[in-house]
């Protein structure tokens, strides 16, 4: 299992129900049997869940997921009313730089829930929607490993990844000679960089409610400048 | 679980109206938000659209229309829209577009209803759009104040002290003071060396030089110290006029060191502090009428600037200072006017001398020029009469640009023959204005209807006005065209923001607050009163007479009344600021000078006067007919 790409999976909201017989937990098999939009929705007519996860470092063998922040949108609204965090109990010692990057303390995760015990009010929250992420190497592949040492099952669903919208779109910018000749390079596609070319305010990073609203304004952006709400989510999701 | 959304709480949090709720209304706002982006030159809200959200801009920049597509308003980060909407049945009313790429916090409808039930503040707010905050900004100006109880003696000072060695003779010293013609001195010890340099000993005045030395025939060479007064009564220099009065009644002494960190700074007398009263306009006015020659009279005005700035800085507020100060022009025509008929004789036929324009209307301030004329008796003949007149014209309009009310560019003056009639000639004159308005004619005769009586028989001014006002009230046309003019001088809306000077240009960084402000509003204010035969002459009068015969619409002219009130204290304010850093004092304003305070509130009330000259085109229009 591992890592699809878009051509691997044709078709996801088909791919879930299967996901859903072959799997043993019963939360995630109510997750996948919720299955999700034919790949010709239009974006107008999905729900959207912006997801980011902070971690206590950067590889998903060693390391976990400390707290987690979701809000659900659409095309026109993204709704905070709506929006969840939790801290996590981490499963591996949370190392000392981490607690400097994310400004979350010892005393913070001390009573916080390890990731079962919040797994079906997550699952809950993503069901049937779009998740939508900036950089899915960490949301997926944190969520899939931490499972799997939890449960001893991984998951996987469909995500926008607006970290990838961005770095194509910088692709074809700079792309061919011409634009080379203009100067014109890729630039960071960081999330806090990406928002700054679509004139969005500044946050304060690495606190995963706020990333996960900045990544759904970002993608509010980008679909504004970039596509239509006609476009088929096939077009985005990965 | 509490779900912190911290970038969000504290963005709001920062601005107006949300900055005044409590802790727990501001998370409960927070929570109920909803953001949605709008790429630049998209509409956000169109005409007539259902509308459940306020809209709170977070980062771009939006302008609200009018229903005819004029800009209506441009707001930035932390502006509020779509309360006008949300108070009227949820129709939109003033369509919203991002001009630039904007984001947006939509706080629900349940929440704003919410709000507005619980916190009045919020509701005054929202509800009164930018009028509220005007009339609040007006009134926490205007605690009525005296002037005693409100200045301070550091306001007093003239000169340092003089300062005298114990050590000097008494001649020596009684010399210095004959030379700097001053009543007292200072003396100190050079010995007398503490920490704080403090080497203020005594003080010796002129009565102490009478009592103790001519007196008692005590020999001049003695040294100072030995008849100074060494029982030191003084006062820090942030203490009140009032105090200082109190304390040289209480010990009886005239001279009082003022000292700041207990060095003295100076030295005040009983005369400084009546003085100081007498720059009182009421004392003014009376010393005017003292006066016998028009020489007197123009070194009695050069006074008059510091009498307009005290009052400012007494928190007068404008309705106040205009009156006082068109009471001390009116007065000093009334004195011109005596003396030149003591010079040329008594008048061979009754005349009233007019005051027009803003002395007319009781709002003169500091920077004015003189706009008069005559009403001559019906029996007056220009070839009997004609050369006293001219006379006793050419010498009141040259005293009074003398005492620096400069003579009228428009030469609308008495010296003018044009504007020397009889009084069934100015009938004749108005009635032929009015019925056969145009504009051109109108825009330079505007100034004669205010007009007032200053001198001679002034009822017949009263009687001129009652006339106008019976022929003017009913005639659509003259008001139409009256209204058209008043329209002509457009309030600097979008001045106060960086982007639209960018996107317009030309500005040259400042605004006639009189051009732009105080005159379009008297205009406007003018053809309302016209249209309802009110006999005031002052707008503030007018307005109440406007508010009472009901022809605007609720709270309209309540919102007048502050826009008028805020743009005239901001004017007579840098005014007495000018005058106060010895510049020439001007009607124009330079946005660097003023404070946040005073360029929000200034927009506010150019929004009223935009509002109401749109209502004025709208009442008056001349396919009413």
């Amino acid at each position: 299992m591992h890592n699809f790409t878009n051509k691997e999976i044709l078709n996801w909201d088909a791919f879930l129900h299967v996901k859903a017989k072959e799997s043993k937990d019963l939360r995630l098999q109510k997750f996948y049997n919720t299955g999700t939009y034919h790949d010709e929705t239009k974006l107008s007519d999905i729900d959207f869940v912006a997801l980011d996860f902070e971690t206590t470092g950067l590889d998903s063998q060693q390391n976990s997921i400390i707290s987690i922040g979701l809000v659900p949108f659409n095309l026109q609204r993204i709704f905070c009313r709506k929006a969840k965090s939790w801290y996590i109990n981490p499963q591996d010692n949370l190392k000392e730089d981490s607690i400097i990057i994310h400004g979350i303390t010892h005393s913070d995760l001390e009573d916080a829930p390890d990731l079962r015990r919040i797994l079906e009010r997550l699952l809950d929250e993503l069901a049937g929607k779009v998740v939508v992420v900036h950089y899915r190497r960490i949301e997926r592949d944190f969520f899939d490993r931490n499972l799997r040492a939890l449960i001893n099952e991984g998951i996987v669903f469909p995500v926008v990844d607006t970290m990838q919208i961005e770095a194509d779109i910088q692709r074809t910018h700079s792309q061919g000679i011409i634009n080379w000749l203009k100067g014109r390079r890729s630039e960071s596609i960081r999330l806090a960089n990406s928002r700054l070319r679509y004139s969005l305010p500044t946050y304060q990073p690495h606190d995963a409610l706020t990333d996960a609203i900045a990544t759904a304004e970002l993608l509010q952006a980008q679909i504004r400048h970039h596509f239509s709400p006609d476009t088929a989510i096939k077009k985005l999701w990965l | 679980m509490e779900v912190e959304l911290l970038e969000i709480q504290d963005f709001i949090s920062q601005y107006a109206p949300f900055d005044q709720l409590p802790a727990e209304a501001l998370l409960e706002v927070t929570r109920s938000v909803e953001i949605s982006y709008y790429r630049a030159d998209s509409r956000i809200i169109d005409f007539g659209d259902k509308i459940h959200d306020l809209y709170m801009i977070r980062s771009g920049v939006v302008e609200i229309y009018r229903r005819n597509g004029d800009l209506y308003n441009r707001l930035d980060q932390g502006k509020l829209f779509g309360q006008m909407g949300l108070l009227t049945r949820n129709k939109v009313r003033f369509p919203a577009k991002a001009v630039k790429d904007t984001l947006l916090y939509c706080i629900p409808e349940f929440i704003f209803n919410d709000l507005c039930e619980r916190y009045e503040d919020f509701a005054d707010f929202v509800e009164a759009e930018d009028s509220t905050r005007l009339k609040q900004a007006v009134e926490s100006k205007s605690d009525d104040a005296n002037a005693l109880t409100t200045s301070k003696v550091k306001t007093l000072l003239t000169r340092e002290p003089l300062m005298l060695a114990n050590s000097s003779s008494i001649q020596s010293v009684a010399q210095i003071m004959a030379e700097e013609n001053i009543s007292a001195a200072l003396i100190t010890d050079p010995d007398v060396d503490d920490q704080q340099g403090n080497s203020f000993v005594g003080i010796i005045t002129e009565h102490d030089l009478c009592a103790k030395v001519i007196a008692s025939g005590l020999s001049v060479d003695n040294p100072v110290s030995e008849v100074m007064s060494t029982e030191l009564i003084s006062l820090d220099h942030n203490a009140y006029i009032f105090e200082a009065m109190l304390i040289m009644l209480r010990y009886n002494v005239h001279h009082l060191p003022i000292l700041k960190n207990k060095q003295p700074i100076g030295l005040i007398e009983v005369s400084d502090i009546i003085r100081y009263e007498s720059q009182n306009s009421l004392l003014f006015v009376s010393s005017i009428f003292q006066q016998q020659s028009t020489e007197d009279l123009v070194l009695l005005s050069t006074q008059l600037k510091d009498c307009f700035v005290r009052m400012v800085n007494e928190d007068a507020n404008s309705h106040m200072v205009g009156r006082a100060i068109s009471e001390i022009g009116r007065s000093f025509k009334q004195r011109l006017l005596e003396l030149a008929e003591e010079k040329f004789g008594p008048p061979p036929v009754p005349y009233c001398f007019l005051a027009l324009g803003s002395m007319a209307r009781d709002e003169q301030l500091i920077v004015t020029d003189q706009d008069n004329a005559f009403i001559l008796d019906n029996s007056y003949e220009v070839s009997q009469h004609g050369e006293y007149f001219e006379k006793l014209a050419s010498f009141v309009c040259d005293g009074l640009a003398a005492c620096g009310y400069s003579y009228c560019t428009g030469d609308i003056m008495a010296t003018n023959p044009e504007y020397r009639k009889t009084q069934s000639q100015w009938e004749d004159c108005f009635a032929d204005w009015i019925d056969n308005p145009n504009p051109q004619a109108l825009l330079n005769s505007s100034i004669f209807f205010d007009l007032t009586g200053v001198y001679g028989r002034v009822k017949w001014a009263e009687q001129l006005n009652g006339f106008i006002l019976r022929r003017a009230r009913k005639n659509n046309r003259f008001l139409a065209c009256l209204a058209r003019n008043a329209l002509n001088r457009k309030p600097p809306l979008g001045f106060f923001k960086d982007f639209v000077m960018e996107n317009d240009g030309r500005h040259n960084n400042s605004i006639n607050l009189k051009r732009r402000g105080t005159a379009p509003l008297a205009d406007l204010i003018r053809v309302h009163a016209l249209a309802i035969g009110s006999q005031s002459q002052n707008s503030f009068d007018r307005l109440e007479d406007i508010i009472e015969a009901g022809i605007l619409p609720k709270s309209k002219g309540a919102d007048l009344q502050h826009a008028m009130e805020l743009i005239s204290l901001v004017r007579l304010r840098h005014q007495a600021l000018d005058i106060e850093s010895e510049i020439e004092p001007d009607n124009n304003i330079e946005p660097e000078n003023m404070s946040d305070f005073e360029r929000r509130n200034l927009k506010d009330a150019f929004l009223v006067l935009s509002n109401a000259q749109n209502f004025l085109k709208y009442r008056y229009s001349a396919n009413k007919l």
